[in-house]
């Protein structure tokens, strides 16, 4: 029970249901909004981690310069894949968009002169010497918590994460509120009736993608940051259904219910490690950790079964079909 | 050496191609992209290992037994999950989303239940069959003449047999099927029978093929698969055996260092999938799909 009072370990998983709210922000963005299926977010996430990494331990960048790039770059990966796959049936583009997801891990994996390889980030530098991407952000997050007087690094992160998930959930609140996002909305319900009023869809399914892969981008920087090393396996599709989870548990078509959904996928998650209960406590710790997978998948099939529009979702705005 | 990676390109297509008709027959009917499917073929390939190792029966037994659990396994499943989505009128989200969750579902309950080591069946990995050039394993023989098997008996119960017929009409046009006076239930039961069959079938080919597999094998299989059910048009069954042979074709050929120099082979599951890119942009219906708005 010690880990689970301690102050340390709830800071954690603060930090990671951060991480998950911008992620999944994404995708509500994304679903939520434009009616894409993208299943391939994480990958956006690992080109944010990897762009950023690469050009500060390779080309000597500042985190500064760098972190921005890291977000363009995502945004661009939207781009990418956008362009050939959003005339798709939205079934194809659903099994295309993780066939991408893994397309970016496998690459990430055997590239090893870029990116390390399956070793991760501590082999991007000369042979022999751990790299390091995150001396700036470091220090940056020193002189925060000295600034803010708070206890523990992980107590800045929290509060470093947590203004920056308001801050982009304020920012795609208000946004979604112009006229941008009310012809989103209108091409989630009918895209040929949007099309006939002469709204390009396809531009702007195309710009809620290439945006929901930037937010992705973002997420990826402040993993980056959180962990100090990362590798390909850290990007493994799990992620990516997670933050569907998440965006499903909150609601699906509002905003604010992003960060309720992760702050509540962040309890079930970390909480059931400590399952020390019967049943739980006839399994080693090791099947335990594939108990809380069974729950979380249980928790998927629960909601879309009982509640398909979420906890806070608005069933006449938009039920799960 | 090209005539080897033919021979390999068939061994690894045939077992996509079986699985990818599982796949498409459901989807055909119920228009659910079913991700649980490597899962479920995980467990057929388990279930046959159970019997094959510490049961010691033979291959042929196992393998008929893991093929049959599936089934039933696909069977239950309908009766608890996807007929009381159905009754709720649940559409392609909702679907394709209950079967992520059932996939973790399954593939956590079988590490849990078998442990995450390798296993591997009662089969010689050194006897080889050479033909001419070409070497073959045991198991890559006794793969791919099932799996040839498998796919002529698939193809003509779908050309030949009245059952046949009523799920490639119901994958065609559901509602026109079931005026026809058509019975819906018992064809949903009988597609995901043969979907559980033929699941079983593909996991334990593909065990056999790779040798030695983890219980969460299932998902790398399951992205290649989805792959060649997307190639031949989702739905379409023998677009699903054309497409399953493609990849797997593809895949093997693109390292033959006759074409340009050859791609590595680390990047194979990645050719499958710059294919299909390809081909979408050409046909974005897939190879035998028809165009059609939805």
């Amino acid at each position: 029970m010690s880990t689970l009072a301690s102050a340390g370990f709830w800071e954690f998983v603060g930090v990671v249901a951060g991480i998950y709210t911008i992620l999944a922000l994404g995708i509500q963005l994304q679903f939520g909004f434009a009616g894409l299926l993208n299943f391939g977010q994480v990958a956006f996430m690992a080109i944010g981690a990897y762009t950023m990494a690469i050009l500060v331990v390779k080309e000597g960048w500042s985190t500064w310069l760098a972190a921005p790039l890291g977000v363009a770059a995502a945004a661009v990966g939207g781009l990418v894949l956008g362009l050939p796959t959003l005339r798709l049936r939205s079934d194809y583009f659903a099994i295309v968009t993780i066939a991408f997801s893994e397309i970016v891990r496998y690459v990430a994996m055997n590239e090893d002169a870029l990116t390390g390889g399956s070793q991760g980030t501590i082999a991007l530098g000369p042979v022999g010497q751990a790299a390091q991407y995150n001396g700036q952000w470091a220090q940056f997050q020193h002189r925060m918590q000295a600034w803010l007087g708070l206890p523990s690094a992980d107590a800045t992160m929290l509060v470093i994460v947590w203004l920056a998930a308001l801050a982009l959930l304020a920012s795609a609140w208000a946004v979604l509120r112009t006229p941008w996002g009310r012809v989103l909305r209108s091409i989630r319900e009918d895209e040929d009736a949007a099309a006939s009023l002469g709204k390009n869809a396809f531009a702007y399914k195309l710009q809620a993608l290439a945006l929901g892969a930037a937010l992705a981008g973002v997420a990826g920087l402040f993993y980056a940051w959180q962990f100090s090393y990362f590798s390909p396996d850290d990007f493994a599709p799990l992620l990516t259904f997670f933050a569907w989870m998440i965006v499903l548990l909150g609601g699906l078509g509002r905003v604010f219910a992003v960060p309720v959904g992760a702050v509540v996928f962040g309890f079930i998650f970390a909480g059931t490690r400590f399952l020390g209960f019967a049943p739980f406590s006839w399994f080693a710790s090791d099947q335990r950790a594939y108990l809380r997978l069974i729950i979380i998948g249980l928790v998927i099939l629960a909601l879309v079964v009982l509640r398909p529009q979420g906890l806070l979702g608005k069933r006449e705005e938009m039920v799960l079909e | 050496m090209f005539s080897q990676l033919v021979v390999n390109g068939l061994v690894t297509g045939s077992v996509y191609a079986i699985a990818a008709v599982g796949v498409s027959l459901v989807y055909g009917i119920l228009r659910l992209v079913n991700f649980a499917y490597g899962d479920m073929m995980a467990f057929g390939a388990l279930v046959a290992y159970g019997c094959n190792g510490p049961l010691r029966q033979s291959m042929v037994v196992a393998a008929l037994a893991g093929m049959a659990a599936t089934a039933l396994l696909a069977l239950a499943l309908d009766v608890a999950l996807w007929k009381p989505l159905r009754a709720r009128r649940a559409g392609f989200m909702s679907l394709f989303l209950a079967s992520i969750g059932l996939a973790l579902v399954l593939r956590q309950a079988l590490l849990l239940a078998a442990g995450p080591q390798p296993e591997a069946y009662r089969v010689d990995p050194y006897r080889v069959f050479v033909i001419g050039s070409v070497r073959l394993s045991e198991a890559q023989t006794i793969a791919v003449a099932t799996a040839a098997a498998a796919i002529v008996v698939v193809a003509l119960f779908l050309a030949r047999t009245t059952a046949g017929r009523v799920l490639r009409a119901m994958a065609d046009d559901r509602t026109l099927a079931a005026v026809a006076g058509i019975d819906v239930a018992r064809a949903t039961r009988l597609a995901w029978a043969i979907s559980g069959l033929l699941a079983g079938l593909a996991g334990v080919l593909a065990g056999l093929v790779e040798y030695s597999f983890t219980p969460d094998f299932g998902f790398q299989l399951l992205l290649p698969v989805f792959a060649a059910v997307v190639l031949g048009g989702i739905g379409s069954a023998y677009g699903a055996l054309a497409g399953g042979l493609a990849l797997g074709l593809a895949e093997e050929l693109s390292t033959w260092s006759g074409f340009a120099g050859g791609v590595d082979p680390v990047y194979k599951p990645v050719v499958a999938f710059v294919l299909l890119a390809l081909a979408l942009l050409l046909r974005p219906q897939g190879l035998f799909g028809r165009a059609r708005v939805a």
